[in-house]
């Protein structure tokens, strides 16, 4: 039963799932052109998304763009001013909260003061009219599975902070409920637990076998534990994709950016064949990166490259860099420990990132700041944006 | 002076510390000291009206013959005479209805003011504290003024045809009552509502989203949260009421007294000051059980107290 001991959750029983490309799948939650509008903001704005059947899927986005918003649209806190959202099909805009078969894990946890742990945890049972023992049973088992066995008997206020997070997920999902929905859940829990707790999530969805839909607006969070992510804006989707899509093909320089670091540079295609595109930079210089469709030479682009995909090493001299290859002088390095990060001005005037792994240690590493260096990447790194 | 006070081992912090208890020393449990002390003495036509008295140039004999006077008499008396039982039971009793007739009143006004707007909270905050800018006593005699025969309720009976004679309000339990409710509503109404006010909103909507119903969560969440409140203003509201001389003195009839009423009549009437401190005592007595009650509530749920 004890998670902590599983390790990290069976990568192979879920690299096949996808229902997502199958057009046949029906959708567990379809929203459909939902608007929310508060006092002259609009929180959400003509939002269409579906999640499937035991999807991990997550919400992310810069504060008050409206991720709260949505999932208190779905748990019914909140109605909305247009559109619909269904859950199995059935239409939810008649259905008061407490008539949804769906939780919500509060960012504040909300635990009840005057009841004990075991009390929290029974208070939905009991609203669903449960025999007394099937209650404690099930009761003890959703305690021991999130490891509060003994605990019982507490009250919330005598509970460190990890605990009490684990007393409003057990409490939620002891209910069993079709979607479970977590708002920033692990925000207020220190670094190395949130790692922890990120993965026990995980195990405990792929355990009871529930659709997860979790906000936060920490992005390696949401790529550590979804299958699919939703990146949001001023309360519109601006992508949702799998985690390596939203990386490696962001849809736009605003997910390119706020999805890890990248460099971006804006420029004009000059030439197209089917196997690569040439674009001529803004700042000066030419790039070769794979070619994209729909797109023809005169069209302005910008071509997004992550800092590790980007080579660096000391000039060569005689070494001459054709495509793909730009020298400039290094103005700042960050050291993260694992990655070094490489700040190298360009003779053109940019500033690009490269960050590098610590293979070796400090003290013997070759390049040093305003060493003059090389960049070079392969055409396949560069991401083609237009918006 | 503070090295010289740390040299005697009293520092500031331990003076402050003791500032309540000298408080309560000197103003509490030094008065009822003289209260108890008469009370064992019996009553004389004399100046103190009550013997024995203890003087300090008698020495230690005299203490002896003091101590040897007194006796709890006074005591037999109260338990005797039924006017003082039925005194202390008809207090009880109105205590015991008006303060369940100010929590059934008491708490809808506090339910309504929590629910209310923020900002219209804080002025519904001030106009039930705003009759204290009115002398208690003036407000009471305005009740006289509405409820005597000729008074404003009974001109708004009859115009409204409700009744065909004026009623006698005036003088009965139901003006105990309505003066009873009326002025000590604000003690049961501002306890309540700042327990009702700190609810975390979002535990009404856990409670939603775990299957509990609007009506059903009121009684399972709010009013178990409320219930420091609710204690406090029971007890507010109860021990007073207990006591309570003025109003039945002006609105009530006289043929049965509260117990507040017999201690003024046993001592200004009377001029029996032992019988009077006797009351006196038992009252605090009485009251401490309310008081211990709520005690032994607030020490079993530590969190319970800070409402
Ligand atoms: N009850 C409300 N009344 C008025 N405005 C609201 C209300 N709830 C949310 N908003 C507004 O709607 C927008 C979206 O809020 P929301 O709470 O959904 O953001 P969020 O993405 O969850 O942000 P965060 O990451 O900070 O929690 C914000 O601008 C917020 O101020
Ligand atoms: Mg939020």
């Amino acid at each position: 039963m004890d998670i902590g001991d599983a390790g990290k959750p069976d990568a192979g029983r879920r690299r096949d799932f996808a229902p997502w490309n199958d057009p046949a799948a029906r959708a567990l939650v379809r929203f459909k052109g939902v608007t929310k509008r508060f006092s002259g903001i609009t929180a959400v704005d003509d939002v269409s998304l579906d999640i499937h059947t035991r999807e991990f899927f997550a919400l992310l986005g810069p504060s008050g763009c409206g991720k709260t918003t949505l999932l208190r649209l779905l748990a019914g806190f909140e109605t909305p001013d247009a559109g619909r959202i269904l859950l199995d099909g059935e239409d939810l805009a008649d259905m008061p909260p407490h008539r949804r078969p769906v939780n919500m894990m509060f960012q504040s946890y909300a635990l009840f003061p005057h009841l004990s742990v075991a009390g929290n945890v029974a208070f939905g049972l009991k609203q669903e009219g449960l025999v007394r023992e099937e209650i404690s049973a099930r009761v003890a088992e959703m305690l021991a599975l999130v490891r509060l066995d003994g605990m019982g008997s507490r009250k919330p206020y005598q509970l460190s902070g990890g605990q009490r997070q684990r007393v409003a997920l057990a409490r939620a999902l002891v209910k069993r409920p079709k979607v479970f929905l977590l708002d920033e859940p692990l925000a207020a829990l220190d670094k190395k637990l949130r790692q922890d707790t990120q993965f026990e999530l995980m195990e405990l969805q792929e355990k009871l076998d529930v659709t997860f839909v979790i906000v936060t607006h920490d992005q390696e969070e949401a790529m550590t534990v979804a299958d699919r992510i939703a990146v949001m804006d001023h309360g519109r989707l601006v992508q949702v994709a799998t985690p390596p899509e939203i990386y490696e093909q962001p849809n736009s320089r605003w997910v390119a950016q706020f999805v890890g670091d990248v460099n971006l540079i804006e420029g004009r295609v000059v030439a197209s064949t089917p196997g690569e595109m040439l674009i001529e930079a803004k700042a000066g210089g030419r790039l070769k990166v794979a070619s994209v469709s729909g797109l023809s030479a005169g069209d302005a682009v910008c071509i997004a490259l992550r800092p590790e995909k980007l080579r660096i090493e000391p000039v060569k001299a005689g070494s001459r860099g054709g495509d793909n290859s730009f020298e400039g002088k290094v103005w700042d390095i960050g050291y993260l420990g694992d990655v070094s990060i490489y700040k190298v001005r360009l003779d053109n005037g940019l500033v690009m990132q490269a960050a590098v792994a610590n293979m070796t240690r400090m003290v013997e590493r070759p390049i040093g700041w305003n060493d003059r260096v090389t960049l070079t990447f392969a055409p396949q790194a560069g991401v083609v944006l237009t918006r | 002076m503070r090295e010289a006070m740390q040299g005697k081992g009293i520092s500031g912090g331990r003076l402050a510390i003791a500032i309540p208890y000298l408080w309560l020393l000197a103003f509490f449990l030094a008065p009822f000291l003289i209260v108890l002390r008469i009370s064992l003495s019996q009553s004389v036509i004399a100046q103190p009206p009550y013997s024995p008295v203890f003087e300090i140039v008698a020495g230690w004999e005299g203490l002896k013959a003091f101590v040897a006077a007194l006796s709890f008499e006074n005591y037999a008396t109260l338990f005797s005479d039924s006017l003082y039982v039925s005194s202390y039971l008809k207090s009880l009793e109105v205590a015991v209805v008006a303060t369940a007739m100010l929590l059934a009143l008491g708490f809808p006004i506090a339910y309504a003011m929590a629910q209310a707007p923020r900002r219209l909270q804080a002025v519904l905050v001030v106009l039930v504290i705003l009759p204290f800018w009115t002398a208690f006593l003036i407000r009471i005699y305005a009740w006289i003024n509405i409820l005597q025969r000729e008074g404003l309720l009974n001109e708004m009976l009859l115009a409204l045809g409700l009744v065909r004679e004026p009623l006698a309000w005036l003088a009965t339990d139901t003006a105990i009552y309505i003066g009873v409710v009326y002025s000590y509503l604000p003690f049961m109404v501002l306890p309540i509502y700042a327990s009702l006010e700190k609810i975390d909103h979002n535990l009404l909507e856990a409670a939603a989203d775990l299957g509990c119903p609007h009506w059903k969560a009121f009684w399972l969440v709010t009013l178990p949260l409320a219930l420091p409140g609710v204690a406090a203003g029971a007890l507010l509201c109860f021990i007073p009421i207990m006591g309570e001389f003025v109003i039945p003195d002006l609105l009530g009839g006289s043929q049965s007294l509260m117990i507040g009423q017999t201690l003024w009549t046993e001592f200004f009437g009377n001029k029996d000051w032992p019988i009077a401190s006797a009351v006196a005592v038992v009252l605090l007595m009485l009251l401490v059980v309310p008081i211990a009650i709520y005690q032994h509530m607030q020490t079993r749920d530590p969190r319970a107290g800070s409402a």
